[in-house]
């Protein structure tokens, strides 16, 4: 067909996305802004819901994209796009110009930005880490506090930035409250002797086989789910985290203290996805994401012919529905280039 | 005698206010608290009585003030109310002198033209003529404005103008029509006459070329007769009282009479004096931010006036304090909305007799059914010994960047104190009394004022503005109560604290409850000009803006906060500031989530420029603070 597609974004929908398009015979530049492909996934160590490694995920992303169809540029952005009548052109941060027929946006997400939550302390307090410091914990095989010894009492703190109309996101991010099950599992694992405790407002365990991971948490690694949403940290002089939190089931107000605290950060629109959306004039929604065409049939179609979504810059989703949703961009796309033949 | 059956209405309508106004100010003096009553009547034999005089010149007739924010409706204002006074006051005059007798009825002075067709030829008459031409022709060129800005009201500068009901709106009319038609009852006589001079001559002259001046003047002096007879009566059921009401308003301020937290005479006569000029409407931020416009003051006014239920308009208010700067009459428009709000949805007792002529005493009958709250989960107050108690507040807890600052302020200063709060303290009690919870808020001060008490302290220290307005204000404590920015400032002038200079542009946003609320501008500001480059903006001092932010609104939106902190944000960082600088955790917390510019508090840039001595050498390393020494 001797067609070119641009995806902005090297991430799991990114890649998904380019091996499958080169598969076809399609070329593909794919354009990613760090020096390495991969996206969230390289902070994570092990994946919800079966623990598998991060890396083996990785290795098959890796396996389809290597081949001479796609055309890598890493430590590259995107600074202009304009739709010309069939083709678009496109202006890297390089300054090169690239020709395409379409492009597919799969700028991500971002985790929500903890400090801004200023009242959990993170930044602020030394043992306050968020979600993924904690995969980056576990990848170094060890959890520590900062002055090198070992927590005994972690709290996990669910909906950080997350269903939280006071830092504007109305949404729910919906993998939080599974990661922080497999977290407090991993805790638990790690550090036989530490006492874990969550506390969350529901618990959203909608995915396969997630609920039978609350229920392994609770029976087999007693794992304690308190419901409340934290109000307030503070640090004791002995270094503990104190946390204010109303055990909303027992009806009454808590004060618990902690080695070591755990913010479950939540999923927002990516920086990157702001820019393309800023520089394309392309559609975003109220929880600021990509707003596609239609809920139901167009979720990978923009406001602009030829350009696509694909994967978590249009909702969060975890790594099944991301590769689904690539690859539903793919078809849209093959069905765009086909129909402008 | 001169008389004609068409001064009838008048001197009805007339007669009828005078002895209204007399009957409604003894009904206020009975009603007036025992002490008011005797302010009152010391101010009546003292200074007061001619501050009133000069005040009442300077606003009511003058109106200064609203010629200050707004020149072209300031001309509106004062034309009309001026312009009135000065053709009653030279037209007596005229009628004395010229007149048949010397102290006649009133209404010859208003009707004079018409008794006196003859007048005014040559000499001292016409020059006189011209000076009454000249005062009605200033009132005309006010009511052209006026009739303009009701219409459009953009004509006299504002963005927006009140609604009326619809006795507003006959009273309206008939006070549009006085002077239209003196105009033109003038000018026919004038007409017929070959008197008047340049406006009632010359128009008359013209009008007779055509019209048969004589018949035609006759009418319209009847005209001119029933539109004041019609504004005069109608005047105490509309929005015109407030012109009778703002001469008692002016005398009882100066008298030292305060709006208290109770309904009384003082928030009627303030409700009554309300012109619904319009000017709070354009100062609101919930108006030019968030687009709600039907519940700025001066519709809590008229609201309250109609005995119409006001929950929903006095609820929804930041309790910025906007309003009552920007007032030109000076109602003391957020303690009035408080009232309300302490009333809640209570049942008052509204005695509206006579037509709505006399009415409402706005008392509250049943107290607030809130149910049986309960404050026994309090723990038993205890606290240690010291000179200098820290209340950091709910709000620094949730910031508590701030909090750790004050911290390292304090132990650097090297002063005895105690964080009263350091565990989680008790509220203070601002929030319940926003919501009109003054008794459930009273157990909270309690609390607190033992804890204070207990400590011993002689200064108490707050880092939330809010906490700072009802210790300082609810509270009756012995100690001395200063927000953060005034004991850093005192810490600096002692020399208590070294600070580096931070190379850093500064803007100040002031919090409502400090600046507005309590009075303290300086001190934030000269200690951001001590350790940075303060710059200046256009919202400073009284004019600042609230963050949008506040816990007095119980019925804004999230979006509708957000849009006026946004747009507050957007005024501070015009300049691109390094830091915007606040001394408020609620304003801070409420900047951060929509700029990108960094937010922190004085104390935080105070904190960061400090010099610490350290406190011990161990091993060559400088240990600054206690915690850090407990750790080793």
């Amino acid at each position: 067909m001797g067609k070119h597609v641009v995806v902005i974004g090297g991430g799991v929908a990114g890649l998904e996305v380019a091996g499958q398009l080169s598969k076809v015979g399609i070329q593909v530049s794919l354009i990613e802004k760090d020096s390495k492909t991969g996206g969230n996934l390289n902070k994570w160590y092990k994946l919800f819901p079966d623990r598998r490694k991060s890396s083996e995920v990785k290795e098959y992303l890796n396996g389809i994209t290597a081949n001479d169809g796609i055309n890598l540029m890493t430590n590259t952005s995107i600074e202009m796009f304009n739709r010309h009548r069939d083709h678009f052109s496109i202006i890297t941060s390089g300054g090169r110009e690239l020709i395409a027929d379409a492009i597919i946006v799969a700028t991500g997400f971002d985790l929500f930005k903890s400090a801004r939550k200023e009242e959990y302390g993170y930044g602020i307090y030394d043992n306050v880490i968020t979600s993924a410091d904690l995969e980056e914990m576990f990848s170094r095989g060890e959890i520590s506090l900062i002055n090198n010894t070992i927590p005994e009492k972690i709290g996990i703190i669910h909906c950080v930035g997350s269903r939280d109309e006071k830092v504007g996101n109305f949404y729910c991010s919906k993998l939080c409250c599974v990661t922080a099950v497999k977290q407090a599992i991993e805790i638990r694992e790690f550090l036989p002797e530490s006492k874990v405790f969550c506390f969350y407002m529901d618990m959203r365990m909608g995915g396969v086989f997630y609920e039978e991971l609350y229920r392994e948490a609770q029976e087999q690694w007693g794992v304690s789910f308190i419901r409340g949403k934290v109000s307030e940290v503070s640090e004791t002089i002995d270094n503990q985290l104190l946390i204010k939190v109303e055990d909303t089931l027992a009806g009454r107000p808590l004060k618990m203290k902690f080695d070591l605290l755990v913010l479950m950060a939540g999923m927002e629109m990516s920086e990157g996805g702001r820019k393309i959306a800023g520089i394309g004039g392309l559609r975003t929604g109220e929880n600021r994401f990509f707003a596609a065409n239609d809920n139901h049939f167009g979720s990978n179609i923009s406001n602009i012919e030829g350009v696509f979504y694909a994967g978590t810059c249009t909702a969060p989703m975890n790594i099944t529905e991301t590769i689904s949703h690539a690859r539903a961009a793919v078809i849209e796309v093959i069905d765009y280039l086909k129909d402008s033949n | 005698m001169q008389f004609d059956p068409f001064v009838i209405p008048f001197n009805i309508g007339l007669y009828f206010i005078l002895i209204y106004v007399v009957t409604r100010s003894v009904i206020w003096f009975h009603d007036l608290s025992k002490p008011d009553k005797l302010r009152l009547q010391r101010g009546f034999f003292g200074l007061a009585f001619g501050l009133s005089l000069k005040e009442i010149f300077m606003e009511s007739l003058i109106h200064r003030k609203i010629l200050k924010t707004n020149l072209r409706l300031g001309y509106m204002h004062m034309s009309l109310a001026f312009g009135w006074f000065l053709l009653i006051l030279f037209g007596t005059i005229e009628a004395d002198i010229f007149g048949a007798k010397h102290l006649n009825a009133p209404y010859k002075a208003i009707f004079f033209r018409f008794f006196n067709p003859d007048h005014g030829r040559m000499g001292f008459e016409a020059a006189y003529g011209f000076l009454m031409d000249l005062i009605l022709a200033f009132i005309l060129s006010g009511l052209v404005l006026a009739v303009t800005k009701r219409f459009y009201s953009k004509v006299v500068g504002m963005k927006k103008t009140t609604r009326l009901k619809i006795t507003d709106k006959i009273a309206l009319t008939s006070l549009w029509l006085i002077f239209p038609s003196r105009l033109l009852a003038e000018s026919f006589t004038s007409g017929a006459y070959g008197t008047g001079s340049f406006l009632t001559g010359s128009l008359g002259s013209w009008l007779a070329t055509f019209l048969p001046a004589q018949q035609m003047a006759y009418p319209f002096w009847w005209l001119y007769s029933i539109s004041l007879g019609t504004f005069f009566i109608l005047l105490p059921i509309t929005r015109y009282m407030h012109i009778p009401t703002e001469l008692f308003l002016i005398f009882m301020r100066n008298s030292g009479i305060k709006t208290g937290d109770q309904a009384g005479t003082y928030s009627e006569v303030q409700t009554y004096s309300c012109s619904s000029c319009g000017i709070c409407i354009d100062a609101c931020q919930l108006n030019f931010s968030a687009g709600i416009t039907n519940i700025q003051s001066a519709y809590l006014m008229k609201a309250i006036r109609n005995n119409d239920d006001v929950s929903g308009i006095a609820d929804n208010c930041l309790m910025c304090g906007r309003c009552d700067q920007n007032c030109p009459v000076g109602i003391e428009l957020s303690p009035l909305r408080m009232i309300q709000r302490r009333g809640g949805e209570a049942v008052y007792d509204i005695r509206n007799i006579y037509k709505g002529y006399f009415r409402s005493r706005q008392t509250i009958v049943s107290e607030k059914a809130i149910g049986s709250l309960n404050y026994n989960f309090l723990p038993e107050p205890d606290q240690k010994k010291a000179d200098i108690l820290y209340f950091a507040g709910c709000m620094t807890h949730l910031t508590p960047t701030i909090k750790n600052s004050m911290i390292k302020i304090l132990d650097a200063s090297g002063v005895k104190y105690n964080f009263m709060d350091e565990q989680g303290g008790v509220c203070c009690g601002r929030p319940l009394m926003l919501a009109g919870l003054d008794k459930e808020a009273r157990e909270l001060i309690n609390f607190n004022s033992q804890m204070i008490w207990k400590s011993g302290a002689h200064t108490f220290v707050t880092s939330c503005p809010i906490c700072y307005k009802v210790f300082k204000e609810s509270y009756y404590l012995d100690v001395e109560v200063l927000h953060h920015t005034q004991f850093i400032k005192r810490l600096i002038d002692e020399g208590s604290v070294k600070m580096n200079f931070l190379h850093k542009k500064v803007v100040y946003h002031s919090p409502c409850e400090l600046g507005r609320g309590s009075g303290i501008f300086d001190e934030p500001k000269d200690v951001l000009n001590h350790v940075s480059r303060l710059e200046k903006c256009n919202f400073e001092d009284e004019n600042s803006l609230c963050c949008g932010g506040s816990l007095a609104n119980m019925k804004i939106s999230s979006q509708n906060k957000k849009k006026i902190a946004f747009d507050a944000v957007n005024e501070l960082t015009k300049n691109t500031p390094d830091i915007l600088a606040t001394a408020c955790p609620l304003c801070k917390k409420t900047f951060s989530a929509v700029t990108e510019t960094r937010v922190a508090d004085i104390s935080e840039i105070v904190a960061e420029a400090l010099i610490i001595k350290p406190l011990k050498k161990i091993s060559g390393s400088n240990i600054t603070s206690i915690k850090e020494l407990a750790n080793i």
